[in-house]
């Protein structure tokens, strides 16, 4: 146990981490986001998603530290008497949610592609690296956007409504899949060729099993670093999502949400409903960012 | 006569982690006008530092902590950028070793060789297309007038290296300073490029650095050599005499290390052991540790450059004449 | 450089056809044209009557091919949401759309090539390492966010910029345009300069990274060997070197603003075609979504083609794959 800490201590990603006094920032920002959105029932105030709490009467109140704020709303209140603070908690907490899933979507339907499309070659190949590129012309938001589209089409408003999240983090996972696969089939078409891949071959493990336990392992990294700028865009979709109003649903907001109908009330002078989750938002991805950037180049082996 | 390029105590260091790093210790030598001077040595001797602080070209962090350069009697190592840059190409020329790398791709060699011509000598563009068309004549290139249209890839890798020499004749500098012209070309290239330095050396006058690794090109071309080890000159003198007789340690084991074909052996001679890193140079000579003829003094004070017939050994021990 | 061409075009009649393909799906199989269009009190046989009438019954292929040819002569269908014909929505609002694409990637390229050639060359200086943590924020910021925070302060705080729609247009033929008037200008700035935000960081970026990369190359090197001048080798040598793959991304690149207009038209009420896509999906307006589908796919279609062709001109190694091999 004491050999693995200090492996850990020992090792360059350790080394390269504590060096950056900007990083470890970040990670601890990141970190206590987490913290604050994920134990956002114990650690919030208030349960904004409880439509049956909420007062029409605390509408609109301001931050606590302007006249006519109340000390039980620290930040303020929205149009439909939702807590600020406890609004940002949740909403975050819906946010990390659909950003981390959807990206492991992503990433497994992405690798899964990659191998298969590097090992199978030939017609599989070409046909699923074709999609890729015709995906990759279109902005990630635009096919979200047509996927939601579709889905509402099909399955009606309503019943849409109920598995809304879900639909986003299927949606938002398509639209990025795109970049696994294409590292993943690189790597598997230059290890395809190393000797270790032709010795296996040679005692007969099947395809897939080398693919998995030997191709795999080296692709990892490149597969992180991607995961890692994937979760920062993810994040950023749902809440332009939520912020267009084909997101979550309006019962239970997320950031993007919340700006949104904080634009309405920028004029008449509300700026409290933007402004907080707007800075929560803009902390979280660039924080997520800043980690994503360090791994970068921590993992780049040109720079060591 | 005096020297055309005379090199005083050199220094090149570049600051590391670890405290200041010397690639080159206190070189000095002097080139003849239009002599061939061959500097060689392993990878990481410090032979293109040393060719790179002539010219100015340092990378930085690397930078010149000590010694003179004199160009025709006076010092450039201490001139600003815009007085510097005048001097390459019109006073000294180089080429660098790969020739696909050393062209723009995007430009045709014509419009390469006529702005080089431009930047340093006074005449019409006409007149610099024609002296273009001319040097590419003198370098070997058939078609001349034509392939001034042409663009790098469309060459093949000698006849690049042609163009790059052309190139750095453009302005007639008096030194060229070659760094492993010759490594990254076949064999059969290698010659050719070889006699075409050797026969434009002498026609222009112009003297050479020739940077080396590869013993058999200095032996064909020189005048005299240079050999470098650990960032000094361990032995400088007539390429005959140095090998037929070498006088430093290391020298005798490269000149050993030669395959010959009027030998019969079972193994070829190897030195022991290898050139030490830049941060673990040892006390003294440098050569020292792997040396079969050490003494203590060789472990204690760094010999300077002693005569030893008609060269100059760093050796204690270079009075002793030594047998092959 | 013939064949080129025509093998290019020849892939992007493949490529309309395949996103003409998606759009068909679409537009024909998700949902009942008819149950929307229609009443519920609609008797059975007046739907099958209905359905024959539009040709709903027809095979696949025959659907397909009718979609193209409508397709082609620009004839998208009915709204589901108004009725009007797609068509006419979509023309109405193109120019508005356009209008801002074309003034952002503007802004995107007149600001990101220098800023980004400065920060290359002098990667020292404080204005370098500025730029580079601005272009993070750049890229880290989501759209939206961004144009809210722009509103906050030229529009409320400072009144200087109004905070939605064209302002006065000028019509010339069936194009509306705002480029002609101070209050149209006025309008298109933030807008603009929001969209074309992310664009620009990434330009600035790459431009510095691909001029760092080049004045590291050998022949740079040779170039300062040769004496040539600063002012050669920098903007003679190392800027073209560094603008060649710079082309190929970025107008790669400038053509998803058209796509990323969604956001921006959301946020400043802008009325072109990003706006009413939005709300074709909140609507579910199938038509409307499947013709803004294929008209971005053919406008992506066309500017990867004209950037192609562009790479082609300037890089003089492209252009000998073509020609049976001449060196010596």
């Amino acid at each position: 146990m004491n050999g693995w800490v200090h492996r850990i201590r020992d090792s360059d990603l350790y080394w390269s981490f504590t060096r950056s006094k900007l990083v470890v920032v970040s990670a601890a920002i990141t970190l206590l986001f987490f913290i604050g959105a994920f134990g956002a029932p114990l650690v919030a105030p208030h349960n904004p998603f409880d439509l049956a709490s909420l007062e029409l009467t605390d509408a609109l109140k301001p931050p606590v530290w302007i006249d006519g704020g109340d000390a039980a709303f620290l930040l303020g209140t929205d149009d439909q008497g939702r807590d600020v603070l406890s609004t940002i908690l949740y909403g975050s907490r819906i946010s990390l949610v659909v950003g981390f899933l959807s990206v492991l979507f992503a990433l497994v339907l992405g690798v899964g592609l990659g191998l298969v499309a590097g090992y199978a070659g030939g017609m599989v190949d070409a046909l699923i690296m074709r999609l890729a590129d015709v995906q990759l012309s279109f902005p990630a938001i635009l096919i979200a956007l047509l996927i939601d589209g579709i889905t509402r089409s099909v399955i009606g408003q309503d019943r849409h409504s109920d598995i809304a999240v879900f639909v986003l983090i299927v949606s938002i996972g398509l639209s990025y899949w795109v970049h696994y696969a294409r590292t993943v089939r690189g790597s598997v078409l230059v290890e395809r060729t190393k000797e270790y891949v032709l010795a296996a071959r040679v005692i007969g493990l099947p395809g897939p099993l080398i693919a998995l336990r030997h191709v795999l392992p080296n692709v990892m990294g490149p597969v992180l670093v991607i995961a890692t700028i994937n979760l920062a865009l993810a994040v950023i979709t749902e809440a332009t999502l939520s912020f267009l109003g084909v997101g979550v649903p309006p019962t239970e907001p997320s950031l993007g949400t919340l700006i949104r109908i904080g634009n309405n009330f920028l004029f008449s002078g509300e700026w409290w409903i933007t402004l907080f989750p707007s800075a929560a938002l803009a902390v979280l991805v660039l924080s997520v960012n800043l980690l994503g950037d360090w791994l970068r180049d921590a993992l780049n082996p040109k720079l060591r | 006569m005096d020297p055309l390029l005379q090199v005083r105590h050199l220094r090149v260091e570049f600051p590391s982690r670890r405290g200041a790093l010397t690639a080159v210790d206190d070189v000095s030598f002097g080139i003849a006008p239009g002599e061939i001077l061959g500097m060689v040595g392993e990878s990481g001797a410090g032979k293109s530092m040393t060719g790179a602080a002539i010219i100015g070209l340092l990378e930085p962090p690397g930078r010149i902590s000590g010694g003179e350069i004199l160009l025709e009697g006076r010092r450039i190592d201490d001139l600003p950028q815009g007085e510097l840059r005048k001097i390459r190409g019109r006073k000294i020329g180089a080429i660098f070793q790969d020739p696909l790398t050393s062209l723009n791709p995007l430009y045709r060699i014509g419009d390469q060789l006529t702005e080089t011509i431009l930047t340093h000598l006074e005449m019409s563009p006409v007149a610099a297309r024609a002296r273009a068309v001319r040097l590419l004549e003198e370098v070997g290139i058939p078609a001349a007038s034509e392939r001034l249209d042409h663009y790098p890839h469309q060459f093949s890798g000698g006849m690049r290296q042609r163009v790059v020499i052309a190139l750095a004749l453009a302005a007639e500098p008096r030194l060229i300073i070659a760094d492993e012209p010759t490594t990254a070309l076949d064999v059969s290239i290698q010659a050719q490029i070889i006699g075409l330095l050797k026969r434009l050396g002498h026609q222009h006058g112009t003297a050479v650095l020739l940077i080396t690794h590869d013993m058999g090109v200095i032996a064909e071309t020189s005048d005299r050599v240079a050999v470098m080890y650990a960032g000094r000159i361990v032995e400088i003198g007539p390429v005959a005499d140095i090998i037929k007789r070498p006088r430093h340690p290391y020298t005798v084991g490269l000149m050993g290390a030669i395959p010959d074909m009027s030998r019969k052996v079972e193994r070829l001679v190897q030195i022991e052991g290898a050139m030490p890193r830049l941060d673990a140079i040892p006390s003294g000579c440098a050569f020292h540790p792997r040396c079969p003829r050490a003494i203590a003094r060789c472990r204690a004070e760094r010999p300077e450059l002693l005569a030893a017939g008609s060269s100059h050994a760093a050796c204690w021990l270079a009075g002793e004449v030594v047998h092959v | 450089m013939i064949a080129f061409i025509i093998r290019r075009l020849i892939q992007s009649v493949f490529v309309m056809l395949a996103v003409g393909f998606i759009a068909f799906a679409m537009f024909n199989y998700v949902g009942d044209p008819i149950a929307i269009m229609v009443g519920q009190d609609t008797p059975v046989e007046q739907r099958v009557q209905l359905r024959q009438a539009l040709g709903l019954d027809d095979p696949a292929p025959v659907r397909f091919l009718r979609f193209v040819g409508n397709a082609v002569e620009g004839k998208f269908g009915l709204s589901y949401r108004t009725t009007e014909p797609v068509a006419n929505m979509i023309a109405a609002r193109l120019p508005a759309t356009l209008e801002l694409s074309l003034v952002a990637a503007l802004m995107a390229l007149l600001l990101g090539i220098p800023m980004g050639v400065f920060a290359g060359l002098y990667p020292q200086h404080w204005l370098s390492r500025i730029m580079l943590t601005v272009s993070l924020v750049g890229v880290s910021l989501p759209t939206f966010l961004i144009g809210i925070l722009l509103i906050l302060v030229f529009s409320v705080l400072l009144g200087w910029l109004p905070s939605f729609g064209r302002g006065d247009v000028v019509r010339l033929g069936w194009w509306t345009t705002g480029l002609l008037t101070v209050s149209g200008w006025k309008a298109i700035l933030m807008p603009a300069f929001t969209l074309g935000l992310f664009q620009m960081t990434l330009i600035m970026r790459l431009v510095r990274s691909e001029m760092l990369e080049v004045l590291r190359t050998d022949y740079i090197k040779f170039a300062r060997a040769r004496g040539l001048t600063n002012r050669a080798v920098y903007f003679g040598h190392a800027l073209k070197n560094t603008l060649v793959p710079v082309i190929t991304i970025t107008g790669v690149q400038l053509g998803s603003i058209i796509a990323f207009a969604i956001i921006t038209e959301t946020v400043f009420s802008w009325p072109g075609m990003g706006l009413l896509f939005v709300q074709s999906v909140l609507f579910a307006d199938v038509p409307v979504m499947s013709a803004y589908l294929v008209l971005i796919g053919f406008f992506f279609v066309v500017i990867n083609l004209l950037v192609d062709l562009l790479y082609f001109v300037v890089d003089p190694r492209l252009r000998a794959q073509d020609t049976t091999g001449r060196g010596i």
